[in-house]
């Protein structure tokens, strides 16, 4: 009797298979119709962590949904890819699903992105936040620190104690700017505050950003910021009843009594662009470093929260980035051990602000690079 | 560092060893009785997701509490059918647990995006001060003005090791865990007692991912415990099968986890990587002592990992 249940169930999953395979077969003929002049393109997104993050790979979601949404096209995501070996195999594994397009969005992809952008050179390889590129690989990211910069001008007008928290992740040129642009917007408006950095050596590990930020808070901190993917700081603020800047996206909800403003992406409209180029051909691989003047990143809208005087502030602060009278790394700038890294007069330029020389902290960080 | 800051340090590092406690001592127990459950990291995602969840809808600390042990419980009964009643390798079938635990939790958690934790089991799990003990200096703060669950957790241990070692029924799962054909001779329910501490064990460990969910982060995060199971496991070594011991190891490692927050503010001259090993350090080193003294107190249930066929005794 066992046996002979065991020989059914068997055949019912064989049949199971054969019944879903063939359903899944039908529409994939469909698509191959020759009647779509243009090349079909299929995108796929390899996430770092999970899209439900509410932070940096939710953000990209939301590009991925508004491109599926404009432009109609299939895609493929993979979330919780580590930067190991195993990103190469999610790579390989898309192209074989049929996909000319791959964003890689995290900057430890990038070895992984570029040895399969050699492997497969039809298939077109955008690489979020590095710095190397091929004929079919080509590298985007925004100027994150210039809502940085803005954020720190709120912190640096609500702070009581004079001391800022700063959650970072890791000791990378994409964190260092963005610590040194939002200490340089503190200190616009408050040259007594210092910033203190945490290095938490993870994106997405939520309890262990909190630990950090009750650190920061011990020490006496009344603002916090991060560059986490995940909102821990904020809930740390919120439980002490102090304040915090988010990051990625708007992050009130989570925090609705501490949350002042949070620098925010919007991918939307730069995946809509590219992948358009794709299908019309016109595309190469490029440089893509967009500011807040291109709308692919911005500062959310500040909250109740924020100090008396502070739109004004970051609003003068934006008219003066935007027209490019504020370049934010013009020096002179000294780093927090009183050696002068850009010299009076002089701007650093966007090589340099993204090589991996870009290692130091401005003056009034506490902290220090490994 | 000054006092105030090691007292600072000190009360934080309980809170970081709480969740791990929880899942240890839900690993001793299922280890004690002779099954070695690798799935400690998926039992505490599918009680992290469920009290999260439940405690949401409901608004009800004690109902999400209920539901994160239920769902805990229900990981390990997988488990403890699939090892106890057909015999699996208890190794494949715990890994398994831990991929089927992070797929359930990234499932159910698709809805809860962006939700934060209803007031009323913030307020519920607010730390708050025990009388007298809490006045006591120093030791009053770091241990006694803590949160409900953190209290649950010193309790829980407690009454593990009195359950353990001073109750029959203890003696009995020691015997399931150490011998099992001999249990048997002595009319013990071996399955009956493996079932029932594989289910506890699972509901532990769903309490310590439910502290991760609701009070520690309190947001929906997806993947909260981020290889903490996988330190629990580890502790349980460190602890020698010993929930007294598991007490130290968690805050001790809990401590380990966090001290590099602690000490970069100083100017401490160790790479902070260097920090970021200890935990995993010290578990390497604990593994060379104790078998290099090898006792009968330290050393695991001898049958543990084995599964019991009462015909071939």
């Amino acid at each position: 009797m066992k046996r002979k249940a065991s020989i059914f169930l068997v055949l019912l999953m064989v049949m199971a298979l054969v019944v879903t395979g063939c359903g899944s077969a039908k529409p994939a003929g469909e698509a191959q119709d020759p009647v779509n002049e243009q090349p079909k393109v299929k995108v796929g997104f390899v996430y770092i962590g999970p899209v439900t993050d509410g932070g940096w790979t939710e953000a990209h979601e939301n590009g991925r949904k508004y491109l599926v949404e404009k432009l109609g096209v299939e895609t493929v995501i993979r979330e919780n890819v580590p930067e190991s070996s195993e990103c190469e195999k999610v790579i390989n594994d898309m192209v074989d699903q049929g996909c000319n397009v791959i964003f890689a969005t995290s900057f430890g992809f990038m070895e992984y992105v570029e040895k399969a952008a050699q492997n497969y050179p039809d298939v077109k390889f955008l690489h979020c936040s590095g710095f190397k590129m091929a004929d079919n690989m080509g590298v985007y990211f925004g100027r994150m620190y210039e809502p940085r910069y803005l954020s720190g001008v709120v912190a640096g007008l609500k702070t009581k104690t004079n001391k800022i928290g700063y959650v970072a992740a890791f000791e990378i040129p994409e964190v260092l700017r963005g610590i040194n642009a939002f200490t340089m917007g503190v200190r616009s408006v408050n040259p007594k505050a210092t910033v203190s950095v945490k290095w938490t050596h993870t994106w997405i590990d939520a309890p262990r950003a909190k630990e950090a930020a009750k650190a920061l808070l011990n020490e006496g901190c009344d603002v916090l910021a991060q560059h986490q993917d995940a909102p821990g700081p904020q809930v740390a603020a919120e439980e002490k009843g102090v304040w915090s800047v988010g990051y990625n996206m708007d992050m009130t909800a989570i925090a609705p009594k501490a949350h002042l403003t949070s620098p925010v992406w919007n991918w939307g409209p730069y995946y809509v662009a590219q992948v358009q180029a794709v299908m019309d051909g016109t595309w190469k691989a490029e440089n893509y470093w967009g500011g807040m003047n291109e709308g692919i990143i911005n500062l959310s809208p500040l909250t109740e929260n924020a100090p008396e005087g502070a739109q004004e502030a970051v609003d003068k602060a934006k008219t003066a980035i935007l027209s490019g009278e504020n370049k934010i790394w013009t020096g002179p700038i000294k780093d927090n051990t009183g050696v002068e890294r850009v010299p009076a007069g002089v701007t650093l330029t966007d090589e340099q602000l993204t090589s991996m020389d870009f290692n130091w902290l401005v003056e009034g960080v506490i902290g220090k690079v490994e | 560092m000054n006092t105030t800051a090691i007292v600072f340090f000190l009360e934080a590092a309980i809170v970081s060893g709480t969740p791990l406690l929880f899942a240890t001592l839900g690993e001793i127990i299922t280890e004690r009785a002779g099954n070695l459950n690798l799935g400690v990291e998926g039992m505490m995602l599918m009680g992290a997701v469920s009290g999260f969840y439940i405690g949401l809808i409901s608004q009800n600390p004690g109902l999400a509490l209920l539901a994160a042990m239920v769902a805990g419980a229900a990981g390990a009964l997988i488990y403890a059918v699939l090892t106890v009643s057909l015999r699996a390798n208890q190794v494949v079938t715990g890994l398994a647990l831990t991929i089927f635990g992070g797929g359930f939790s990234g499932f159910m958690g698709q809805r809860l995006v962006g939700e934060v934790a209803p007031e009323s089991i913030k307020l519920a799990f607010k730390p708050f001060v025990v009388p007298v003990l809490g006045q006591i200096p120093f030791v009053g703060k770091i241990f006694f003005q803590q949160d409900f669950f953190v209290y649950l957790s010193y309790l829980t241990a407690i009454l593990v090791g009195l359950y353990l070692y001073k109750t029959r029924i203890g003696l009995n799962l020691r015997a399931v865990g150490e011998n099992p054909a001999a249990a048997d001779a002595a009319s013990i329910s071996v399955s009956l007692y493996k079932y029932a501490h594989i289910l506890l064990g699972g509901a532990l460990c769903g309490l310590g991912g439910a502290y991760l969910s609701l009070v520690y982060v309190p947001a929906w995060q997806e993947n909260v415990t981020a290889g903490r199971g996988w330190i629990a496991v580890a502790l349980v070594i460190f602890a020698t099968w010993n929930p007294y011991k598991a007490l130290i190891g968690a805050y001790l490692f809990g401590g380990l986890d966090i001290i590099g927050f602690r000490i970069q503010g100083i100017g401490f001259p160790v790479s902070q990587y260097m920090i970021d090993m200890l935990p995993y350090l010290v578990t390497i080193l604990v593994l060379v002592v104790v078998s290099l003294k090898k006792s009968q107190e330290n050393s695991p249930p001898k049958g543990l990992g084995i599964a019991y066929f009462r015909e071939e005794r």
